[in-house]
């Protein structure tokens, strides 16, 4: 084989996913959708606080929900129940969602008739960080349970980010939590990032959040 | 831990570079992977046999990983350090005001085809 010629390539794996997820953002604000990408480890209280910011917001604006999962649709019937439009998306067996496969989602959500579409992730702080998915803002879920030292631990989640929940305050008494320490975290990760405590459960903070995100939402959709 | 995943979309991207180059079979294929990049060689080389075999024109290809060293700076004493061995706390001054400043590349870097 002396006819093989060795061609250069010098292409970043992850670079057609980012130009692809840029394609992706620019058509959502075409098409007047905001995309919130939602992130976290299973069992932050991401499908809890998700329930609870439909409610404070399914007044204002038209509502789409994607719940990406491996394998099963416990979670999209939960948010079904909350009266707005939900679909399963099935990664089958990956362990994120990259630009193409939300595009898919969006097109079976149809969100002609959405303006705040949301993308539950699946539950992972490596994978999710990695791949840019298109969407408008990306959020995270980070629980108390799940201590303080996790942007230290996970720093390409927290640098992605443009805002940070954290999630089960109530709790704090029983955990080694030191909330200033985890904003400090963060922020010297990601210097950008809006961090507010909230409890999905018994709703402290999470009018902030609802007002943060209808802000976020207004401008992309005006 | 996404290692199928990035084949297909190494498949993907070799699949146009096949195209632009008028190229009918791909005989290895190189790529630069940091250490730290969080993609795991062995698994990779065994994603890439399944689904490389899958194609026509990637079949049977050889996968080479050049690995590339991860190396940290120290914000606070202004010092370079290698990653691997000492993590995020820096082992000159014990600060963790520390950046990576490369090994997390994940890169074609060529390929050999006919």
């Amino acid at each position: 084989m002396d006819n093989v010629r060795v061609i250069e390539v010098k292409r970043s794996i992850f670079e057609s996913n980012d130009k692809d997820a840029d394609k992706l953002r620019q058509e959502l604000r075409e098409s007047k959708t905001f995309l919130l990408n939602l992130m976290s480890s299973p069992g932050s209280g991401k499908t809890t606080t998700l329930k609870k910011t439909i409610e404070l917001l399914k007044d204002k604006y038209r509502i789409g929900v994607m719940e990406a999962d491996i394998d099963s649709d416990v979670d999209a019937k939960a948010i079904a129940a909350t009266g707005v439009k939900a679909i399963q998306l099935h990664t089958g067996g990956m362990c994120h969602l990259d630009a193409d496969m939300t595009r898919q989602g969006i097109r079976e959500l149809d969100t002609s008739d959405v303006d705040f579409a949301i993308l539950e992730n699946v539950g992972n702080l490596v994978c999710p960080a990695e791949f840019d998915t298109g969407s408008t803002r990306n959020a995270m879920i980070l629980s108390v349970p799940e201590g303080h030292d996790k942007p230290l631990k996970y720093p390409l989640m927290f640098s992605i980010c443009d805002v940070v929940l954290i999630n089960k305050i109530d709790v704090m008494p029983y955990f080694d939590f030191d909330l200033d320490k985890v904003k400090e975290n963060i922020l010297y990760r990601n210097p950008n990032a809006k961090i507010i405590p909230i409890c999905a459960k018994t709703g402290e903070g999470m009018q902030e959040w609802a007002d943060w995100l209808s802000a976020q939402i207004d401008e992309a959709i005006k | 831990m996404h290692e199928l995943g990035v084949v297909f979309r190494i498949i993907d991207d070799l699949t146009e570079v096949g195209k632009e180059n008028e190229i009918e079979k791909i005989h290895s294929v190189t790529l630069q992977l940091g250490e730290v990049s969080g993609v795991v060689p062995h698994l990779l080389t065994d994603a890439w046999k399944w689904a490389s075999d899958r194609t026509e024109l990637m079949k049977d290809s050889e996968l080479i990983i050049e690995t590339l060293p991860a190396v940290t700076f120290c914000e606070n004493c202004k010092s370079e350090y290698e990653t691997v061995a000492h993590g995020k706390i820096c082992p000159n001054c014990g600060s963790e005001h520390t950046y990576l400043l490369r090994g997390n590349e994940f890169m074609i870097k060529e390929i050999a085809a006919t």
